[in-house]
């Protein structure tokens, strides 16, 4: 039942096998998955799909996957929730946020691509799987590697957040953390795959890998009820997500699924590591490594390995791209849990704080459809956003106490301050 | 003399060596000297105009030569230039 064709660089369109290989012989280019869609038409249809599973794999003919799954077959289908409340505040009409915060088992869109990459490795016969990441593509790794008998490797900037390293730990998980950025894990990683035999998600894997992102993308446009959204705010890291949302678009309407809905596609960047978004506003060819400096430590990749297409799919969509500060970025994940009561990430902040600062620029219109990508999870990352949130009211076990307070409380309210109550925070 | 650690991809162009010596007084030179070894690489390593391509990255002693003076970064005798395919995200 395999509908994949194989491997073509998307560089210079020499193709290759259904092997575990990333780079193009000739150019060095990437590679991906193409498929057979003439039969996936044929095979696929939206009763078929509604009536499967709630997760990925209800997507399964899209996936490059030769034999069905085996590993995370309940990851995925997470919920796309109309946001009222972050509209009336943005002024926006149609404002969706796509919740992988909540994504099984680890809480972040990684749990997708990483039930692709680990399912194909099983196919190929591996036993070991290792990642070079940021921390939630080390999370789901983790999980969903012990969760299938593979054995892993994990290999990590030494300095993430302490709940990205105890979620790695805690599965039993063999955890390297390395004296340097994500692009010094990446180089070392690189040369880590040539020597080992594993099966590297991120390296050898990545044309299998990559191709789960799409799930997210199949999602949105099943929940919108068949229909692709106008606009869609994506965070970048290396860039590969935003170009699979648009491939998983491209391929709905390919199969007939959705109708064509000119949608446009926006990248989002820390300000400390924008180096997609930087080469966008100054239509440069190619982009300028950075050294990354941003609280949103999950964006933190300063050469960007799909920057050059993520920009490209942002011209040829006639989206957009910007980057925000960190204050703008704790901003925007205090401006999501106050509307919506969901609590993203750094990279969630990201997205939000871009989504409004597009607003703002006029480019994002608020009259029509959008979707914002939330790919991880606030408690993740609390570090970021501790001295900016208030502490509780400390009392004694005294009704009077409480009486005391409650009218701080309301008084504070009516005044129109943001700001917790504070008067008896102390109190021991 | 520099040594060059030659990623998977570009093995069968140096008979599987992982790694090569490689007399060069810089990464331009490198280059050339690489190609008078082992023919075909510089065409895999540099588009038409000569430029490094755009999915590769070199690195003198773990920094990337971005950060550097690109192909003219000088290399000294105990250096070590890796060569990596970009790779994605995590």
């Amino acid at each position: 039942m395999s509908f994949v064709k194989g491997l073509k660089c998307k560089e210079c369109g020499e193709e290759y096998p259904t092997e575990p290989l990333h780079v193009c012989e000739i150019c060095f280019g990437p590679l991906e998955a193409v498929y057979k869609y003439d039969e996936i038409k044929e095979s696929i249809s939206r009763d078929i799909i509604e009536r499967r599973g709630n997760n990925i794999w209800r997507y399964k003919e899209l996936m490059p996957i030769d034999k069905d799954p085996t590993i995370g077959l309940q990851v995925g289908y997470t919920p796309l929730v109309r946001a009222e409340n972050l509209g009336n505040v943005l002024g926006a009409s149609e404002i969706y946020i796509k919740n992988d915060s909540v994504c099984f088992p680890t809480l972040s869109f990684k749990d997708r691509v990483v039930s692709v990459a680990l399912s194909k490795a099983k196919e190929f016969g591996f036993d070991t799987a290792a990642c070079a990441s940021t921390g939630n593509l080390a999370n789901a790794v983790a999980a969903l590697t012990t969760a299938g008998n593979v054995k892993s490797y994990i290999f990590i900037p030494y300095n993430l957040e302490q709940a990205k390293i105890v979620g790695t730990t805690v599965y039993g998980s063999n955890l390297i953390g390395i004296k340097g950025t994500y692009d010094d894990v990446n180089r070392l990683c690189s040369e880590i795959a040539g020597k080992f035999g594993w099966a590297f998600v991120n390296i050898n894997m990545r044309p299998y890998y990559a191709e789960g992102s799409k799930s997210f993308a199949f999602e949105i446009m099943e929940q919108l009820g068949w229909r692709a959204p106008k606009h869609v705010v994506v965070p970048m890291a290396s860039g590969s997500l935003l170009t699979k949302i648009w491939k998983a678009i491209t391929e709905f309407e390919t199969m007939g699924l959705i109708e064509n809905n000119d949608t446009k596609v926006y990248g989002a960047q820390a300000l400390g590591c924008s180096p997609i978004t930087t080469a966008l506003k100054n239509k440069w060819e190619i982009f300028k490594p950075v050294k990354p400096n941003t609280v949103a430590k999950s964006l933190a990749i300063g050469t960007p390995a799909d920057g050059f297409y993520a920009m490209r799919v942002m011209n040829q969509s006639r989206g957009w791209g910007e980057d925000v500060t960190d204050a703008e970025i704790i901003d925007g994940i205090k401006l999501l849990a106050e509307t919506e009561g969901i609590f993203t990430e750094t990279a969630g902040g990201v997205t939000i704080a871009v989504t409004k600062k597009l607003m703002s620029q006029g480019i994002l219109p608020k009259d029509e459809s959008i979707v914002v990508s939330i790919t991880g999870n606030g408690l993740k990352t609390q570090e970021a956003i501790v001295n900016d949130v208030s502490q509780p009211d400390v009392i004694n076990a005294e009704l009077e106490e409480f009486e005391e307070l409650y009218e701080c409380i309301v008084n504070n309210k009516q005044g129109g301050s943001q700001n917790a109550v504070s008067a008896n925070s102390n109190t021991p | 003399m520099p040594s060059v650690r030659i990623p998977t991809p570009l093995r069968k162009l140096t008979a599987e060596q992982d790694e090569v010596i490689i007399s060069s007084a810089s990464i331009g030179e490198l280059i050339e000297e690489l190609e008078n070894q082992f023919p075909g690489i510089k065409n895999r390593l540099c588009d038409e105009e000569g430029n490094i391509r755009r999915f590769i990255n070199l690195y003198v002693n773990n920094e990337d030569i971005r950060f550097l003076q690109g192909k003219d970064t000088s290399l000294k005798d105990d250096d070590v230039v890796s060569i990596i395919p970009a790779i994605a995200g995590g």
